[in-house]
């Protein structure tokens, strides 16, 4: 300390493992005999480091030498005798006044004349060498662009030497670089030669072509290499030969890096996925190996302030970083890129920023921050070709990259110039999860501001989860702070879990689609979904009734004939209608009782009056129910009923309107109750009758609506029911109505439809149902559906192979599978067997047989049950 | 007449497979009733057949020719079965099938040719396919792909294997094309070395898999995606160091005849794995499959049908008389070799060769080896009707070695297949890099440390002098190899036999084959096979790959 001239550091950061600082002067001298490499540094406010160099390596000792480093003072000291642990002084000061103010400059380019492979930044940041297979010169970073300084490229005969596969500026010695070429031979170049020629050592013990080159961040001297051989060197450029070779015993080394921090060790990747740690000390074998990468592991990077950490970036294209400070090396962020990872480059002062280009296909840069690992941070689009080089120019300036690419340029990348992928990445996503549950995740300012989710926090069933990133003061990330909300279903909430599908499964099951007059199926459904709190449903199912079987439109007319008679049909009627039905009926009621006051003759509105006093009543009763229903549904549905009710009310008054000037003739009386049976699929029953027979009384005065009055109205209904997700109704509908309304809807929609609502039964497992549907549909791309896969096969009994032909007969071994256990024939045709001991034979002798006998014909012993 | 005779072969392996299939199950007992269906199913058919005439005019001449044909391909099968299956218990029952209806009068058939390879002795490859390989033929065997080549393969089972599974994938599996576009362009790319076997083999496949027989009478009849991807085709077999972006453009930008991106990296892993695999089947000398057509006959053995090529080919006594008195004649040469890499191994350090010394000895190698020329034109194989529709006799590697072209020089440093090829391929057809992968370094890497009867060689000097004497016939350069040691390393006799078997594999003969490394076992020569092969899968790879890349660059 008093050597240098400094001043003691201001703070001592103490470590287990550190000693107190201690001068030059004090150091005690151990052991003569061994002479010991030992250099000491001493920055601004670093402080001091001492180096451990008590075994292993044998330099040449003596001396001291001073640079200056980056406004530090770097000070080695080769002397005999020294065994001293690190010290660091003062360490989180360092960082700060480290930081240089930020180099000014532009994004700018240089056309090389060829590919580059690697690049590499001399320590003052003012020069870059770029190496290639067919370039290797040194360009000056100027303000305004980049300017050739020197071509290392010289003599007359293109050599192999000159061909690079990578290339390093030493980081102290700016004179010095190294260059690992194809051919397999290790060069070092200096460039205080006098003459044109450069290139001072050429090592040529590598047998493969060398990947890798690099210069011990510290040690003047020492240089270390990779080769596709599978071997590591350690060359001392003072002996001019390698002092050590490292045996990976797998296969060939893509990159090697001396660690930052621990002066002896350093990590080499591999070819085969593995890392290994070395001691350099130690040639023997590597101190630590574990698998990183499925495949080649291209690069890998120490991180410049975290001792443990190491990048790596592989074929499988994948980073990860792991920390070596544990036992076994843990990793600790992964980040998936699109390409296989080149290289890797940790970025200055940015804990956690790493820059990678790749490979082959994706020419762009990447800035990430591992703890984001799914989108860049930063990335930089200028490249054609992929990027083969990336360097930060300066060692604490996190804004300036460089890179040289096989596109045959050379690049300065601004930062404030990136592209940040992350501005323009949808900020929101929506998922449905597999129970129904709805994740939502969106910037947390937006999610804040929504009054809409204002009501739910803490609410019964959503339950909003937040994740904040912590904002990070160096961090230049968009502020990531988003919000993901849950919303859960719940099972059993007071809202009958109408959120999931139960009201679908349920409504499946209990429909009933055929086999019942029309009427009925329509009463029927119309209950089921009342009881399943779908009134909406339940009322449609009503009107379609109303509509379509016969007398339900002559119901109309009905009032009509109330009005004129007084007598009890009206009665009856109404007693027949359930409430859902009135409610329906009364609107129209109401509407003829309008005609009826336009058309008819006033003399009878003691009845008309009485009647419509009380249809007013239900009218305002229906439109209570209608408040109750549009409150009970659920939100997205709330339009449904507005929907619904002005269309059939309205038209259906303006026919009326327009009819009554042409009266129909009266020979189509007799035969409307006919055609009406006929629709209602043969059997009429009591209510129907009653409206028949209404019907018939009335058409005199009323004409009869076509069939195909109503259908443009249900066809809009169906359509609407589709449209809002409910295809069950809309199908369901479609069957149910059969040939009323099946020419209406065009045979796409139907089938799309269908196809719909099929695929939805499949996955909740309703396979009755949905053969049910499949059978009953009436496109014929459905019904095919049916036809598929209608083979059952079988196996010969005797030789356990399939039968293809027949069958009773197996083709490969001749005999007669199913031969009759009864009366030992052949059966063609039905055969019946048991399930528990596959025993069988004709169904008439089968029965005959089990009816006097427990026991299988066939003298088995297997108790035969037939059913 | 062929295209009747495959829809026949079709027909019955449609209707049949059930049994075929059983018959190639592990479960011996299932193995057993699909025997014995095979049984009734033979002897019904000989029954309505009727004992075969007498007359030498063939089943055909018959009155139900279809039955008679469908006999004789059943017969044919068993006979394959008899001496293919891994199972003993179904190979003796076959045996004693047409013994039995043999008794009965009908003609059976009996195999042409001794064994799968024409060049090594049948018993030679049946010894190692009862111990090694067995479990991996047992599951050659119940996918239905237990053909001669992999009988042969059979001598290097760790490779076999990965072969098999990459073979698998590229043909069943997943994958951007249809299976009878897979298979038709595998008969494209055999066709290009008029390898009769391949070509029958995939026909076969492809009429399975539905394929339009339309497209077998040339590539006139396919479609024009299919029609376009010839000339790729032919500059890949021959010369693909010709391949530009260009190439590549016109097939991906052909309006609604173009190719995706990842069904032509499928095309191009099968071109480029079917013009290897024709080399191997020339190499090796691989005869046709015991039941298709030309494996097998129903004439009767007499001496006069011996052909002469029989017995030399065969391991007769004459055969072994001339090998014995060749291994006295070259006796030693292993141990020539042998001391070359140990010389080679020692003085590497002290000697070092200068940078123009080392580029001239690769040129030297390369355009060496442009004229190394087969001497031998006499043995022309008689291609099958389908692949000459496939051939452009203008075009070959010969025309282009007789120009004197140059062949520019690709350096593998600036395009390598662990780095680039294979990034490129997993991307747009996944796993299969990975599967390409692996079978390149098996076959790379694959040694047994021996040399002849010698134990304890390291050959891994004379492996990398095979493998990168094949990417120098490429133009593809290592340079961080010393090509000098090729010359040392390969005699002339190796590197007609490699040249020709690279280049135009339908010329070698089985002279070629017995003239290098004479002293070596055949499983070595397999193994030098093995090596061409993916050399030669991967150089064409490196190159069509690289086009690919720099079309999307």
């Amino acid at each position: 300390m008093n050597k240098t001239g400094r001043k003691t550091p201001p703070a001592v950061k103490a470590e287990s493992d550190w000693l107190q600082p201690m001068s030059i002067s004090t150091a005690p001298p151990y052991e003569e005999s061994r002479p010991v490499h030992f250099s000491l540094w001493v920055g601004d406010a670093r402080g001091v480091q001492v180096l451990d160099l008590n075994c292993g390596l044998n330099f040449p000792g003596g001396g001291l030498h001073e640079e200056a480093y980056h406004g530090r003072r770097n000070i080695g000291l080769h002397c005999g005798g020294f065994s001293v642990k690190r010290v660091f002084l003062g360490h989180a000061e360092m960082e700060k006044m480290t930081c240089v103010s930020p180099l000014s400059g532009k994004t700018m380019f240089c056309h090389l004349d060829a590919p580059a492979n690697a690049i590499s930044v001399c320590r003052d940041a003012t020069q870059v060498v770029v190496a290639g297979r067919n370039i290797f010169k040194i360009y000056a970073m100027e303000e305004t662009g980049f300017v050739e300084r020197l071509n290392l490229r010289v003599g007359r005969k293109p050599s192999l030497n000159f061909s690079c596969a990578d290339v390093m500026w030493h980081q102290s010695d700016e004179n010095l670089l190294a260059t690992a070429a194809t051919n397999g031979a290790v060069v070092t170049w200096n460039l205080s030669r006098p003459c044109r020629n450069k290139q001072e050592l050429l090592f040529t013990e590598h047998k493969r072509t060398v990947n890798k080159v690099c210069f011990h961040p510290s040690e003047a001297h020492m240089l270390l290499s990779g080769s596709q051989d599978g071997f590591m060197k350690c060359f001392d450029l003072r002996k001019k030969e390698s002092v050590s070779t490292f045996s990976g015993q797998s296969e060939s080394v893509r990159d090697v890096q001396f660690s930052m921090k621990d002066y002896f060790t350093f990590a080499a990747s591999f070819e085969n996925g593995n890392v290994q740690l070395w001691d350099i000390r130690r040639p023997d074998r590597y101190e630590r190996m574990f698998t990183a990468h499925t495949g080649p592991v291209f690069c890998c990077d120490w991180h410049p302030d975290d001792r443990g950490w190491l990048a790596t970036g592989g074929r499988d294209k994948m980073v990860k970083v792991w920390d070596m400070t544990t036992n076994r090396a843990k990793e600790i962020h992964c980040v998936q890129t699109i390409a296989s990872v080149a290289r890797v480059k940790w970025r200055p002062e940015r804990r956690w920023h790493l820059a990678t280009c790749s490979m082959m296909v994706d020419h762009n840069i990447y800035v990430w921050d591992v703890r984001r690992p799914f989108i860049p941070f930063a990335t930089f689009e200028e490249h054609k070709d992929v990027a083969t080089g990336v360097a930060w120019r300066h060692p604490h300036d996190p804004y300036v990259l460089l890179s040289g690419s096989k596109d045959s340029t050379l690049y300065q990348h601004m930062f404030r110039d990136a592209s940040r992928p992350v501005d323009r990445a949808n900020p929101e996503g929506l998922c449905f999860g597999l129970f129904g549950d709805l994740a939502f995740a969106a910037k947390e300012s937006l999610m804040a501001g929504d009054a809409g989710r204002k009501p739910y926090p803490g609410g019964d069933r959503r339950y909003p989860i937040f994740f904040f990133k912590k904002p990070d003061v160096t961090e230049q990330f968009a502020q990531v702070s988003s919000a993901l909300s849950v919303f859960e279903f719940e099972a059993n909430g007071g809202d009958e879990g109408r959120g999931r599908m139960d009201w679908f499964v349920e409504t499946a099951r209990r429909y009933l689609l055929t086999g019942k007059p029309f009427a009925e199926l329509c009463d029927h459904n119309a209950k089921v979904a009342k009881e399943l709190n779908r009134p909406q449903v339940s009322t449609t199912w009503t009107m379609l009734r109303i509509m379509y079987s016969d007398p339900g439109n002559p119901a109309t007319p009905a009032n009509h004939n109330i009005s004129k008679l007084g007598n009890i049909p009206l009665m009856i009627s109404l007693k027949e209608m359930s409430s859902a039905l009135n409610e329906r009926n009364k609107e129209n009621r109401v509407d003829n009782l309008h005609n009826l006051e336009t058309n008819l003759n006033i003399d009878e509105n003691e009845e008309t009056e009485g009647s419509e006093g009380q249809a007013e009543y239900l009218f305002g009763d229906a439109e209570l129910d209608d408040d109750d229903l549009y409150s009970m549904e659920h939100d997205n549905q709330t339009e449904e009923p507005e929907y619904i009710l002005p269309q059939e009310a309205f038209p259906l008054r303006h026919e009326i309107v327009d009819h009554p000037s042409a009266p129909e003739p009266p020979a189509e009386k007799p035969e409307s109750p006919q055609v009406s049976g006929g629709e209602a699929e043969g059997s009429c029953l009591t209510p129907m009758e009653s409206f028949s027979l209404i019907s018939v009384s009335q058409l005199l005065f009323q004409p009869r609506l076509p069939p195909g009055f109503f259908s443009p109205v249900v066809r809009a209904a169906l359509t609407h029911y589709a449209e809002l997700g409910d295809v069950q109704m809309a199908v369901s509908a479609l069957i149910v109505l059969g040939e009323r309304i099946r020419k209406e809807v065009d045979e796409l929609t139907q089938e799309h439809w269908y196809m719909s609502y099929i695929e939805l039964l499949q996955r909740f497992e309703l396979w009755n149902v949905s053969n049910e549907v499949i059978k009953l549909s009436t496109c014929s791309a459905i019904t095919c559906l049916n036809q598929a896969s209608t083979t059952l096969h079988i196996n010969c009994s005797n030789c356990k192979r399939p039968m293809n032909n027949k069958g009773w007969i197996c083709d490969r071994c001749h005999q007669c599978a199913s031969v009759c256990a009864v009366c030992h024939h052949v059966v063609k045709g039905l055969f019946v067997w048991c399930q528990g001991c596959s025993h069988g034979g004709h169904l008439e002798h089968m029965r005959e047989w089990l009816k006097h006998s427990n026991h299988c014909p066939a003298g088995c012993g297997h108790l035969c049950e037939y059913t | 007449p062929a295209e009747l005779k495959l829809r026949n072969i079709t027909t019955m392996d449609v209707r049949g497979a059930a049994t075929w299939e059983a018959l190639a199950s592990r479960d011996a007992s299932s193995r057993d009733a699909a025997m014995a269906s095979l049984h009734q199913e033979v002897m019904r058919r000989v029954e309505s057949v009727g004992p075969m005439p007498e007359t030498p005019s063939g089943p055909s001449a018959t009155t139900a020719p279809g039955v008679a044909d469908d006999l004789s391909d059943i017969l044919a099968r068993v006979l394959m079965l008899s001496k293919r299956c891994p199972y003993d218990d179904v190979r003796e029952k076959c045996v004693w099938l047409l013994r039995s209806i043999q008794d009965i009068g009908v003609r059976i058939p009996r195999p042409l040719g001794n064994g799968p390879s024409k060049f090594i002795p049948e018993k030679e490859i049946l010894k190692v396919s009862k111990v090694d390989s067995r479990t991996i033929f047992e599951e050659a065997f119940s996918l239905g792909r237990l053909d001669n080549i992999s009988l042969v393969m059979g001598f290097h089972p760790q490779y076999l294997e990965s072969f098999l599974r990459t073979q698998h994938y590229l043909l069943q599996m997943d994958g951007p094309l249809s299976l009878h576009y897979r298979h038709y362009i595998g008969i494209m790319a055999a066709a290009r070395h008029q390898c009769s076997y391949l070509v029958n083999l995939h026909v076969n496949d492809f009429l399975q898999v539905g394929g339009d027989p339309k497209w077998l009478n040339g590539l006139e009849g396919a479609p024009q995606k299919l029609r376009s991807l010839g000339e790729l085709n032919k500059i890949l077999a021959h010369r693909p160091w010709l391949l530009t972006k260009a190439h590549m453009e016109s097939l991906l930008k052909a309006e609604e005849h173009s190719w995706s991106l990842a069904e032509l990296i499928h095309a191009v892993v099968l071109l480029t794995h079917y013009h290897s695999m024709a080399s191997f089947t020339f190499g090796c000398g691989i005869s046709p499959d015991i039941h298709a057509e030309g494996g097998h006959t129903f004439r009767p053995p007499s001496l006069s049908s011996y052909c002469v090529c029989d017995i030399a080919n065969g391991n007769g006594a004459v055969d072994e008389l001339l090998a014995d008195q060749q291994v006295l004649e070259v006796s030693g040469e292993v141990e020539v070799l042998m001391e070359r890499m140990k010389q080679l191994q020692e003085c590497r350090d002290e000697e070092e060769a200068s940078q123009e010394e080392m580029a001239t000895r690769f040129e030297r190698e390369k355009s060496e080896s442009m004229l190394v020329t087969t001497a031998e034109y006499e043995e022309c194989v008689p291609s099958r009707d389908v692949s000459r529709h496939f051939e452009d006799p203008s075009y070959g590697y010969q025309d282009f070695s007789r120009r004197g072209e140059h062949v520019p020089t690709f350096r593998v440093q600036d395009y390598s297949w662990e780095d680039h090829g294979f990034s490129l391929v997993n991307r747009l057809y996944p796993d299969v890099g990975q599967l390409l992968d692996e079978k390149f370094q098996i076959a790379y890497n694959l040694t047994y440390n021996t040399m002849a009867t010698h134990q304890g060689v390291d050959t891994s000097m004379l492996r990398r002098a095979i493998w990168n004497y094949i990417h120098c016939m490429f133009g593809i350069r290592y340079d961080d190899y010393d090509y000098g040691e090729i010359n040392e390393l390969l005699d002339r006799n190796f590197k007609v036999y490699i040249k020709t078997m690279v280049c135009s594999p339908e010329k070698i003969t089985k002279r070629m084959y017995e003239s290098f490394w004479r002293q070596f076992q055949h499983s070595e020569k397999v193994h030098v096979n093995l090596l061409l092969m993916e050399a030669r899968m991967q150089a064409e790879l490196l190159y069509a790959l690289r086009a690919i890349t720099r079309y999307m660059t």
